[in-house]
Protein backbone atom coordinates (compact mmCIF):
# COMPACT_ATOMS: atom_id res chain seq x y z
CA UNK A 1 0.00 0.00 0.00
CA UNK A 2 3.17 2.43 0.70
CA UNK A 3 4.08 2.43 -2.93
CA UNK A 4 0.76 3.03 -4.15
CA UNK A 5 -0.08 6.33 -2.16
CA UNK A 6 3.64 7.11 -2.56
CA UNK A 7 2.89 6.69 -6.55
CA UNK A 8 -0.53 8.44 -6.42
CA UNK A 9 0.77 11.50 -3.98
CA UNK A 10 3.86 12.06 -6.66
CA UNK A 11 1.57 11.68 -9.47
CA UNK A 12 -0.98 14.43 -8.30
CA UNK A 13 1.48 16.62 -7.26
CA UNK A 14 2.68 16.60 -10.55
CA UNK A 15 -0.27 17.41 -12.50
CA UNK A 16 -1.74 19.66 -9.49
CA UNK A 17 1.39 21.88 -10.09
CA UNK A 18 0.43 23.56 -13.03
CA UNK A 19 -3.56 24.03 -11.86
CA UNK A 20 -2.17 25.64 -9.10
CA UNK A 21 -0.43 28.57 -11.18
CA UNK A 22 -3.38 29.06 -13.45
CA UNK A 23 -5.40 29.26 -10.24
CA UNK A 24 -3.59 31.57 -8.45
CA UNK A 25 -3.10 33.17 -11.79
CA UNK A 26 -7.16 33.61 -11.83
CA UNK A 27 -7.35 35.37 -8.58
CA UNK A 28 -4.76 37.87 -9.21
CA UNK A 29 -7.15 38.30 -12.79
CA UNK A 30 -10.30 38.57 -10.54
CA UNK A 31 -8.79 40.80 -7.80
CA UNK A 32 -6.91 43.53 -10.10
CA UNK A 33 -9.62 43.45 -12.85
CA UNK A 34 -11.54 44.12 -8.99
CA UNK A 35 -14.66 41.76 -10.90
CA UNK A 36 -17.94 41.66 -8.41
CA UNK A 37 -19.39 38.26 -7.38
CA UNK A 38 -21.99 38.34 -9.66
CA UNK A 39 -19.29 39.25 -13.10
CA UNK A 40 -17.76 35.86 -11.72
CA UNK A 41 -20.25 33.98 -11.57
CA UNK A 42 -21.52 34.98 -15.02
CA UNK A 43 -18.48 33.83 -16.12
CA UNK A 44 -18.61 30.48 -14.71
CA UNK A 45 -22.14 29.50 -14.71
CA UNK A 46 -22.66 26.89 -17.08
CA UNK A 47 -18.99 27.03 -18.57
CA UNK A 48 -17.76 23.23 -18.91
CA UNK A 49 -14.01 24.39 -18.86
CA UNK A 50 -14.36 25.72 -15.53
CA UNK A 51 -16.27 22.92 -14.10
CA UNK A 52 -13.86 20.78 -15.26
CA UNK A 53 -11.02 22.71 -14.10
CA UNK A 54 -11.87 22.85 -10.44
CA UNK A 55 -13.63 19.00 -10.62
CA UNK A 56 -9.84 18.29 -11.40
CA UNK A 57 -8.55 20.47 -9.37
CA UNK A 58 -11.26 18.89 -6.04
CA UNK A 59 -10.15 15.27 -6.99
CA UNK A 60 -6.26 15.93 -7.28
CA UNK A 61 -6.51 17.74 -4.09
CA UNK A 62 -8.82 14.88 -2.70
CA UNK A 63 -5.90 12.58 -3.34
CA UNK A 64 -2.75 14.70 -2.61
CA UNK A 65 -3.49 16.21 0.72
CA UNK A 66 -4.90 13.19 2.65
CA UNK A 67 -1.64 11.42 2.04
CA UNK A 68 0.64 13.95 3.03
CA UNK A 69 -1.08 14.43 5.92
CA UNK A 70 -0.72 10.80 6.90
CA UNK A 71 2.41 10.90 6.55
CA UNK A 72 2.51 14.06 8.72
CA UNK A 73 1.05 12.61 11.61
CA UNK A 74 3.23 8.85 11.40
CA UNK A 75 5.93 11.43 11.86
CA UNK A 76 4.78 13.58 14.30
CA UNK A 77 2.23 11.51 16.91
CA UNK A 78 1.95 8.99 18.83
CA UNK A 79 -0.78 7.30 16.61
CA UNK A 80 -0.49 3.90 14.80
CA UNK A 81 -1.79 3.40 11.22
CA UNK A 82 -5.11 2.12 12.31
CA UNK A 83 -5.82 4.91 13.52
CA UNK A 84 -4.53 7.23 11.09
CA UNK A 85 -5.73 6.10 7.90
CA UNK A 86 -9.43 6.11 8.49
CA UNK A 87 -8.59 9.85 9.55
CA UNK A 88 -7.03 11.05 6.48
CA UNK A 89 -10.00 8.73 4.58
CA UNK A 90 -12.30 10.89 6.27
CA UNK A 91 -10.82 13.75 5.91
CA UNK A 92 -10.40 13.20 2.21
CA UNK A 93 -13.90 12.54 2.29
CA UNK A 94 -14.85 15.90 3.98
CA UNK A 95 -12.49 18.11 0.83
CA UNK A 96 -14.27 16.37 -1.71
CA UNK A 97 -17.57 16.74 -0.54
CA UNK A 98 -16.85 20.44 0.70
CA UNK A 99 -14.77 20.90 -3.14
CA UNK A 100 -17.19 19.47 -5.26
CA UNK A 101 -20.42 21.55 -3.55
CA UNK A 102 -18.38 24.99 -3.87
CA UNK A 103 -17.77 23.95 -7.80
CA UNK A 104 -21.05 22.89 -8.59
CA UNK A 105 -22.29 26.24 -6.81
CA UNK A 106 -20.25 28.03 -9.34
CA UNK A 107 -20.82 26.04 -11.97
CA UNK A 108 -24.38 25.03 -12.21
CA UNK A 109 -27.04 27.54 -13.63
CA UNK B 1 54.34 7.25 17.62
CA UNK B 2 56.64 10.24 18.97
CA UNK B 3 55.10 12.95 21.08
CA UNK B 4 56.04 15.93 19.04
CA UNK B 5 54.05 18.84 20.63
CA UNK B 6 54.18 19.78 24.58
CA UNK B 7 50.08 20.83 24.19
CA UNK B 8 47.81 18.36 25.98
CA UNK B 9 44.34 17.48 24.14
CA UNK B 10 41.38 17.31 26.32
CA UNK B 11 39.18 14.40 25.51
CA UNK B 12 35.67 14.94 27.31
CA UNK B 13 34.10 11.11 26.60
CA UNK B 14 30.31 10.48 27.72
CA UNK B 15 30.40 7.92 30.53
CA UNK B 16 27.29 5.81 31.62
CA UNK B 17 24.09 4.89 30.08
CA UNK B 18 21.52 7.31 29.26
CA UNK B 19 22.21 9.23 32.70
CA UNK B 20 25.10 10.63 33.31
CA UNK B 21 28.06 13.05 32.49
CA UNK B 22 31.21 14.47 30.59
CA UNK B 23 34.36 13.04 32.01
CA UNK B 24 37.59 15.17 31.28
CA UNK B 25 40.48 13.32 30.25
CA UNK B 26 43.97 14.62 29.12
CA UNK B 27 46.06 13.27 26.72
CA UNK B 28 49.63 14.67 24.97
CA UNK B 29 49.14 15.88 21.19
CA UNK B 30 51.18 13.57 18.76
CA UNK B 31 51.39 13.34 15.02
CA UNK B 32 49.13 11.10 13.03
CA UNK B 33 47.19 10.20 15.74
CA UNK B 34 43.76 9.23 15.12
CA UNK B 35 40.24 9.47 17.50
CA UNK B 36 40.56 5.90 18.33
CA UNK B 37 44.08 6.14 19.10
CA UNK B 38 43.23 8.87 21.83
CA UNK B 39 40.52 6.35 23.17
CA UNK B 40 42.55 3.18 23.59
CA UNK B 41 45.39 5.57 25.12
CA UNK B 42 42.65 6.81 27.90
CA UNK B 43 41.57 3.85 28.05
CA UNK B 44 44.67 1.83 28.80
CA UNK B 45 46.55 4.18 30.88
CA UNK B 46 43.86 6.17 32.46
CA UNK B 47 40.10 4.64 32.56
CA UNK B 48 40.64 1.13 32.46
CA UNK B 49 36.80 0.57 32.85
CA UNK B 50 35.85 2.63 29.93
CA UNK B 51 33.71 0.70 27.30
CA UNK B 52 34.25 1.32 23.59
CA UNK B 53 33.83 -1.08 20.45
CA UNK B 54 36.55 -1.20 17.74
CA UNK B 55 37.89 -4.18 15.83
CA UNK B 56 40.21 -4.12 12.28
CA UNK B 57 41.47 -0.03 12.95
CA UNK B 58 41.65 0.24 9.49
CA UNK B 59 38.38 1.61 8.37
CA UNK B 60 37.00 -2.01 7.40
CA UNK B 61 34.66 -3.57 10.29
CA UNK B 62 32.75 -0.46 11.08
CA UNK B 63 32.82 -1.02 14.52
CA UNK B 64 34.48 1.99 15.94
CA UNK B 65 32.19 5.05 15.39
CA UNK B 66 30.79 7.16 17.70
CA UNK B 67 30.00 10.50 17.81
CA UNK B 68 33.05 13.13 17.84
CA UNK B 69 32.43 16.68 18.51
CA UNK B 70 28.71 16.55 17.47
CA UNK B 71 28.99 14.51 14.09
CA UNK B 72 28.86 10.93 13.87
CA UNK B 73 32.95 9.48 12.24
CA UNK B 74 34.51 6.29 11.92
CA UNK B 75 36.98 7.48 14.60
CA UNK B 76 39.76 4.31 13.77
CA UNK B 77 40.68 6.64 10.18
CA UNK B 78 39.73 10.14 11.69
CA UNK B 79 42.85 12.18 12.76
CA UNK B 80 42.89 14.23 15.62
CA UNK B 81 43.90 17.42 14.13
CA UNK B 82 41.32 17.15 11.47
CA UNK B 83 38.40 17.97 14.06
CA UNK B 84 39.83 19.16 17.32
CA UNK B 85 40.46 22.65 16.30
CA UNK B 86 40.20 24.11 19.72
CA UNK B 87 42.19 21.21 21.28
CA UNK B 88 39.21 19.67 22.74
CA UNK B 89 37.44 16.60 21.45
CA UNK B 90 34.00 15.47 22.60
CA UNK B 91 32.90 12.42 22.25
CA UNK B 92 29.61 10.48 22.55
CA UNK B 93 27.99 6.88 21.48
CA UNK B 94 26.55 7.48 18.30
CA UNK B 95 22.67 8.97 18.06
CA UNK B 96 19.56 7.03 17.42
CA UNK B 97 20.76 3.85 18.92
CA UNK B 98 20.19 2.24 22.55
CA UNK B 99 22.68 3.04 24.62
CA UNK B 100 24.82 0.48 26.67
CA UNK B 101 27.99 1.71 28.16
CA UNK B 102 30.07 4.84 27.75
CA UNK B 103 30.56 5.03 23.90
CA UNK B 104 28.90 1.70 23.10
CA UNK B 105 25.38 0.88 21.60
CA UNK B 106 23.36 -1.69 21.11
CA UNK B 107 23.31 -1.96 17.25
CA UNK B 108 20.61 -4.81 17.21
CA UNK B 109 17.98 -2.37 15.78
CA UNK B 110 19.99 -1.37 12.93
CA UNK B 111 20.44 -5.05 11.74
CA UNK B 112 17.31 -6.03 12.02
CA UNK B 113 16.11 -3.34 9.37
CA UNK B 114 18.56 -4.95 6.82
CA UNK B 115 16.81 -8.24 7.51
CA UNK B 116 13.17 -5.82 7.57
CA UNK B 117 14.22 -4.04 3.96
CA UNK B 118 14.65 -7.24 2.60
CA UNK B 119 18.78 -7.35 2.92
CA UNK B 120 19.52 -10.75 2.82
CA UNK B 121 21.51 -12.28 -0.39
CA UNK B 122 19.31 -15.26 -1.43
CA UNK B 123 21.32 -17.45 -4.32
CA UNK B 124 20.25 -18.81 -7.66
CA UNK B 125 22.51 -21.55 -8.15
CA UNK B 126 23.98 -24.35 -5.89
CA UNK B 127 27.48 -25.09 -5.31
CA UNK B 128 27.41 -27.63 -8.53
CA UNK B 129 27.25 -24.57 -10.75
CA UNK B 130 30.13 -22.59 -12.06
CA UNK B 131 30.42 -19.10 -11.02
CA UNK B 132 28.19 -16.44 -12.73
CA UNK B 133 29.78 -14.66 -15.19
CA UNK B 134 28.82 -10.89 -14.40
CA UNK B 135 28.89 -8.51 -16.74
CA UNK B 136 30.45 -5.47 -15.47
CA UNK B 137 29.56 -3.65 -17.98
CA UNK B 138 26.04 -3.66 -17.23
CA UNK B 139 24.36 -0.02 -16.07
CA UNK B 140 22.67 -2.48 -13.24
CA UNK B 141 25.69 -4.24 -12.03
CA UNK B 142 27.68 -0.25 -12.37
CA UNK B 143 24.85 1.15 -9.98
CA UNK B 144 25.08 -2.31 -7.74
CA UNK B 145 28.98 -2.09 -7.07
CA UNK B 146 28.71 2.07 -6.60
CA UNK B 147 26.66 1.56 -3.47
CA UNK B 148 27.97 -2.47 -2.34
CA UNK B 149 31.20 -1.12 -0.41
CA UNK B 150 28.77 -0.53 2.89
CA UNK B 151 30.82 -1.39 6.04
CA UNK B 152 27.73 -1.07 8.24
CA UNK B 153 29.51 0.99 10.42
CA UNK B 154 25.53 3.35 11.08
CA UNK B 155 26.97 6.39 10.83
CA UNK B 156 24.20 7.23 8.23
CA UNK B 157 22.06 6.33 10.52
CA UNK B 158 23.27 8.14 13.66
CA UNK B 159 22.90 10.89 11.02
CA UNK B 160 20.02 10.61 9.62
CA UNK B 161 16.93 12.83 11.48
CA UNK B 162 14.19 10.83 9.90
CA UNK B 163 15.54 8.38 11.64
CA UNK B 164 15.46 10.06 14.80
CA UNK B 165 11.93 11.14 14.84
CA UNK B 166 10.24 7.92 13.18
CA UNK B 167 12.08 4.72 14.99
CA UNK B 168 9.48 2.69 12.03
CA UNK B 169 12.17 4.14 9.30
CA UNK B 170 14.43 1.35 8.02
CA UNK B 171 17.32 3.88 7.75
CA UNK B 172 19.42 4.85 4.81
CA UNK B 173 21.72 1.52 5.38
CA UNK B 174 19.40 -0.86 5.20
CA UNK B 175 17.78 1.22 2.09
CA UNK B 176 21.18 1.20 0.57
CA UNK B 177 21.70 -2.80 0.74
CA UNK B 178 18.09 -3.05 -0.89
CA UNK B 179 19.37 -1.15 -3.17
CA UNK B 180 22.05 -3.37 -4.67
CA UNK B 181 20.41 -6.33 -4.46
CA UNK B 182 17.84 -4.78 -6.61
CA UNK B 183 20.80 -4.70 -8.89
CA UNK B 184 21.94 -7.29 -8.60
CA UNK B 185 21.22 -10.14 -11.28
CA UNK B 186 22.41 -13.07 -8.50
CA UNK B 187 19.62 -12.11 -6.43
CA UNK B 188 16.60 -14.53 -6.39
CA UNK B 189 14.02 -12.62 -4.68
CA UNK B 190 14.68 -8.91 -6.21
CA UNK B 191 10.89 -8.47 -6.15
CA UNK B 192 10.43 -9.35 -3.13
CA UNK B 193 13.38 -7.05 -1.83
CA UNK B 194 12.08 -4.18 -3.78
CA UNK B 195 8.42 -5.03 -1.80
CA UNK B 196 10.63 -4.35 1.47
CA UNK B 197 11.89 -1.31 0.69
CA UNK B 198 8.67 0.06 0.46
CA UNK B 199 6.81 -1.12 3.01
CA UNK B 200 6.25 0.74 6.31
CA UNK B 201 8.73 3.03 7.47
CA UNK B 202 10.59 1.93 4.00
CA UNK B 203 12.08 4.06 1.33
CA UNK B 204 8.80 6.28 1.09
CA UNK B 205 9.35 8.01 4.49
CA UNK B 206 12.77 9.21 3.71
CA UNK B 207 13.24 13.32 3.28
CA UNK B 208 15.97 13.46 0.73
CA UNK B 209 18.03 15.52 3.62
CA UNK B 210 21.19 13.82 2.29
CA UNK B 211 22.80 13.65 6.48
CA UNK B 212 23.70 9.66 5.15
CA UNK B 213 25.62 11.12 2.41
CA UNK B 214 27.21 13.95 3.49
CA UNK B 215 28.79 11.55 6.08
CA UNK B 216 29.18 8.02 5.37
CA UNK B 217 32.90 7.57 5.65
CA UNK B 218 33.44 5.86 2.40
CA UNK B 219 31.65 7.87 0.50
CA UNK B 220 28.51 6.04 -0.49
CA UNK B 221 25.63 7.92 -1.77
CA UNK B 222 22.57 6.38 0.52
CA UNK B 223 20.68 9.26 -0.74
CA UNK B 224 21.39 7.96 -4.11
CA UNK B 225 20.25 4.61 -3.82
CA UNK B 226 16.74 5.32 -1.93
CA UNK B 227 16.55 7.96 -4.79
CA UNK B 228 16.41 5.05 -7.46
CA UNK B 229 14.35 2.97 -4.88
CA UNK B 230 11.61 5.84 -5.26
CA UNK B 231 12.32 6.18 -9.25
CA UNK B 232 11.65 2.41 -9.34
CA UNK B 233 8.74 2.85 -8.52
CA UNK B 234 7.23 4.43 -11.92
CA UNK B 235 10.23 2.42 -13.82
CA UNK B 236 9.70 -0.65 -12.77
CA UNK B 237 12.84 -2.81 -11.62
CA UNK B 238 16.37 -2.15 -13.18
CA UNK B 239 16.99 -4.29 -16.06
CA UNK B 240 19.89 -6.89 -14.90
CA UNK B 241 20.12 -8.40 -17.93
CA UNK B 242 19.20 -11.95 -16.85
CA UNK B 243 15.66 -12.09 -17.32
Amino acid sequence: MERSLFKAQRISALLLAPWVLIHLGLILYAVRGGLTASEILARTQGSMFWGLFYGSFVLLVTIHAPIGLRNILREWTPLKNNNINPMCFMFGLFIFVMGIRAVVAVVSV
Amino acid sequence: MGDTSKSKLEVRIWRGKDEGGFSSYFVPMRDNQTILDVVTEIQREQEPALAYRFACRVGVCGSCAMTVNGKPRWTCRTHVTKVAGEGVLTLEPLRNLPRIKDLVCDMSAFFQKWQKAGGKHVGTATRKDRPALVDITNPARVTANAAIECINCAICYSACDVVAWDKDYLGPAALNRAWTLVNDERHGERDETFDKSFGEGGCSSCHSQGNCTRHCPVEISPSESIAGLKRAAFSGLPNTGSQ
